[in-house]
């Protein structure tokens, strides 16, 4: 690129960041108030619009003067909705909330906007070093985090591209368009970037192979097609921090020579679509893309394809059949979609989290990415922990870091005094690990060794009340439904191994099932063209090798070690502890199982029990007379007199 | 015969709002799935009528069409109820219960997965993973998500409904002798 090519980067841009720095220092400088409310879909799902909207009446009803700022999800679930109210004039520093009710709110409004009382017991901590309020930084979910790719969320508001220039966005693009294009790729290659989409392909090759490759119509595409069921990072940083990955996208396209991109986001992410859509829009105006990218000779559009809820699109030759407009089948490889993909020509096909990966490497180089995680797998890994866990929600933490630490350190562990089961990671192409592998370093490698997978980073934690026969069965419902039905084993061999998996689950299973699990297993593996065959045995596999003793319990004691399968549990009502006195089982059942005696005893009709253990919550605590047992033979049975 | 009729006169409308949607359309293959989204989208269902329309507008054959729409789970081929349901059962919610969830309706509505009652009022579908893993058992109610679902709030959340609509007749009633 010439010298005069560069000039006019440097300037076009440039007159974008002083634009952007203006706006944010103008916000700043208001003295006014600040509220700043997450809004992606999890914040929205605990209420966030409706915290939103008391705050607003508040401060309209009470004439305060403040700005509400919506912000994208800081990764924290478990206290949404959150909120930072920053009030300068009262001596505190930033503040952060959490669980912010419509209640909640106004109050908040009320005492510290108006009386500067931060009311302490709402308090989760400071955003700053102070003297008057522990800082979050100093509990452990907040300071073992190291961000990377999930930096800017929850800081900057999604749905303005200033905020994000004004924070440091785009800075990597004006920078690298005045690189040549295999300069970008050696960086890439250098930093050891794996794909963050779970199989961990080095990204430095795969860019230098479609940078070689034949084809003048190049293509980038975004994968965003997260299908495995408890993950949700792709969602939180489209959601949070779209043009992040607007921004890898570019410089990927710009390093391999591509004019064309598309983000291809699942159709049950509505916002994420609608955020994205704005955000393209909002970098075309801004001239970040469209023709001549910031006044260079490079040329850049990026359209949003939806995907229609197929899972095995997220396999990459599946996708390209989905955009072609076909049913999303695999097909065979070689050739690679970085020699032939869309419509033929050389694809490029990266991960969400990948391509957000990208600014910040090239940013701060090669050399301070290796220095974050491992040695084979560099950087950070991103993990939606889930289930039986205190503090659940998004994670960043750099590779290596053991389950232990991510599991009971950074999370707060397993609640209700319940004991630690399992962990269940990458989804239904991963695997369950039981307590001896919680030292694993968490890693491509050494989860691969330990028969789980990074897949997408999907964590589920599960309590001792998780049957791991169940899991297993729930893993294979799922895979049988999604296989595509191209490869046989894949198609039959998953719903042969599903029936078996619910023979046991009802206590019906058979001498030999578990060895014909382990073959069939072993042959759906071999048989099968793409990754979803090739793993979705391993749920099977894995939970066979830790827990084999919850599957014999199953088949030859007709007993759940986890009182989880219906069939092979039952309720009953302890009558030493059952108070007599009070109905609370009773009205509680939804249909009408619970009975009392003439002479006050209460009794579960098995019949008509469904087992949703509503009446054990129903049952006062001082009580706790609802007991459930397994196998359910084990409860006693009372006689329900029709007269008399 | 009466609801007969006005679901005829219904998808009607429909296909002469999807004949008029078209032609912003490009004729390439590329486009059924955007063609099919639309109509789900303006529509809430796949009228048969419209895949022919679409096939006809691409060029290509209908049980081509058909094959591409009933491979992806998006697609849905019978109205669905005014107020929509839609149980997660998402890993998370599995482990938390989120069959549970899903059985309770059912029972409520006395209809199935993917069934809408015979007066049209609700529906539930079975979704697999909203991406609300923390907050599971999750429940989707128009577009609304509940998060820690339970037995007891799957009756309070159809009471409500009921009560709404109960109250809406009322209304009617009362303003219906004034006209």
């Amino acid at each position: 690129m010439s010298p005069l090519n560069n000039e006019t980067v440097q300037k076009a841009f440039g007159v974008i960041r002083d634009e952007a720095k203006r706006r944010r220092d103008a916000f700043r400088e208001e003295p006014v108030p600040k509220i700043q409310i997450g809004m992606a879909t999890c914040g929205i799902a605990s209420g966030a619009l409706e915290t939103k909207n008391a705050f607003e009446e508040v401060l309209a009803e009470r004439k305060i003067e403040a700005h509400i700022r919506t912000v994208g999800c800081i990764g924290h679930c478990y206290a949404e909705p959150v909120v930072i109210m920053d009030h300068p004039e009262s001596g505190f520093p930033p503040i952060f909330y959490h669980n912010v009710t419509p209640g909640k709110a106004k109050m908040l409004a009320k005492s510290f906007l108006e009386e500067g009382d931060p009311l302490f017991e709402h308090v989760l901590g400071a955003m700053e070093e102070n003297d008057l309020v522990p800082q979050v930084l100093d509990f452990p979910r907040f300071n073992q985090e190291k961000r990377v790719v999930l930096e800017k969320c929850g800081r900057v508001d999604p749905e303005d591209i200033y905020e994000y220039i004004a924070d440091g966005g785009y800075e990597t693009l004006a920078k690298i368009l005045q690189l040549a294009p295999n300069e970008i790729i050696e960086e890439v290659q250098k930093s050891g970037l794996r794909g963050r989409g779970g199989a961990g392909f080095p990204t430095g090759r795969k860019w230098d192979l479609a940078r070689n490759a034949d084809g003048q119509h190049k293509t980038v595409i975004c994968n965003a097609d997260e299908g495995d069921p408890g993950a949700y990072m792709d969602r939180t940083l489209l959601e949070s921090n779209p043009h992040q990955v607007l921004e890898g996208m570019a410089i990927c396209a710009y390093a391999v020579g591509a004019q064309k991109a598309i983000v291809y986001v699942r159709a049950e992410y509505p916002l994420a679509v609608k955020i994205v859509t704005k955000a393209i829009g909002q970098a075309r105006e801004l001239g970040l893309l469209g023709e001549g990218v910031l006044g260079s000779s490079f040329d850049l559009e990026i359209d949003v394809f939806q995907g229609s809820g197929a899972f095995v699109c997220g396999e990459e030759t599946a996708l390209i059949q989905s955009i072609e407009g076909n049913r999303g089948m695999p097909r065979h490889r070689p050739p690679y979609p970085v020699q032939q993909g869309l419509g033929g020509q050389p694809t490029v096909i990266n991960n969400v989290k990948t391509l957000a990966s990208i600014p910040p490497i090239i940013e701060h180089g090669a050399t301070w990415f290796r220095a974050i995680g491992t040695e084979k797998s560099p950087g950070t890994a991103i993990f939606s922990v889930v289930g039986n866990i205190v503090h659940a929600g998004l994670v960043e933490i750099p590779m290596g870091v053991t389950l232990r630490t991510l599991i009971f350190d950074i999370c707060g562990g397993v609640p209700n005094k319940k004991k630690f089961k399992a962990v269940q990671i990458g989804g239904p192409s991963g695997g369950c690990l039981p307590e001896d592998f919680l030292d694993t370093p968490i890693d491509f490698d050494s989860l691969i060794q330990a028969g789980a997978m990074m897949g997408s980073g999907g964590m589920v934690v599960m309590d001792e009340d998780t049957c791991m026969v169940d899991v297993s069965r729930y893993f294979l419902d799922f895979t049988q439904k999604e296989s595509c039905g191209k490869c046989t084993f894949c198609r039959i061999g998953t719903h042969h191994l599903l029936n078996t998996l619910e023979r046991i689950t009802k206590g019906e299973g058979r001498d030999g099932d578990l060895e014909q699990l382990e073959t069939l297993s072993e042959d759906i593996k071999d048989g099968s063209l793409c990754g979803l065959g090739k793993t979705a045995p391993n749920p099977v596999l894995t939970s066979l090798r830790y827990f084999r003793d919850e599957y014999e319990a199953h088949v030859k004691e007709r007993r759940c070690p986890a009182r989880m399968c219906r069939t092979l549990t039952a309720f009953y009502i302890d009558l030493d502890k059952c108070a007599r006195g009070c109905d609370a089982c009773v009205g509680s059942c939804p249909v009408e199982a619970i009975f009392t005696t003439k002479d006050r005893k209460k009794g579960v009709d098995q019949s008509l029990c469904v087992k949703c253990g509503e009446c054990m919550v129903a049952c006062p605590a001082e009580y706790d007379a609802v007991m459930k047992v397994s196998p359910p033979d084990l409860a006693p049975i009372i006689e329900q007199a029709v007269d008399d | 015969m009466n609801q007969e009729n006005s679901l005829e006169a219904e998808e009607k409308v429909i296909l002469d709002d999807i004949a008029s949607r078209l032609k912003v359309f490009g004729r390439e293959r590329g486009e059924l799935i955007p063609i099919l989204q639309m109509i789900q989208e303006r529509h809430a269902y796949i009228v048969e009528d419209a895949i022919k329309m679409t096939a006809e507008h691409l060029g290509i054959a209908i049980c081509e069409t058909y094959g591409v729409a009933t491979f992806y789970n998006q697609f849905r081929f019978h109205p669905p109820g005014k107020n929509q349901i839609k149980v997660c059962l998402g890993t998370a919610c599995h482990v938390r219960g989120g069959d549970i969830i899903l059985e309770n309706f059912e029972r409520k509505l006395e209809i199935r997965d993917g069934e809408t009652t015979p007066d049209r009022e609700f529906s539930i579908e079975r979704v697999v993973c909203v991406g609300c893993c923390a907050l599971a058992p999750v429940a989707i109610v128009n577009e609304t998500v509940q998060g820690h679902m339970a037995p007891s709030k799957v009756e309070g959340l159809i009471l409500g409904f009921k009560i709404e609509k109960e109250k809406a007749e009322r209304e009617k009633q009362k303003s219906e002798p004034a006209q």
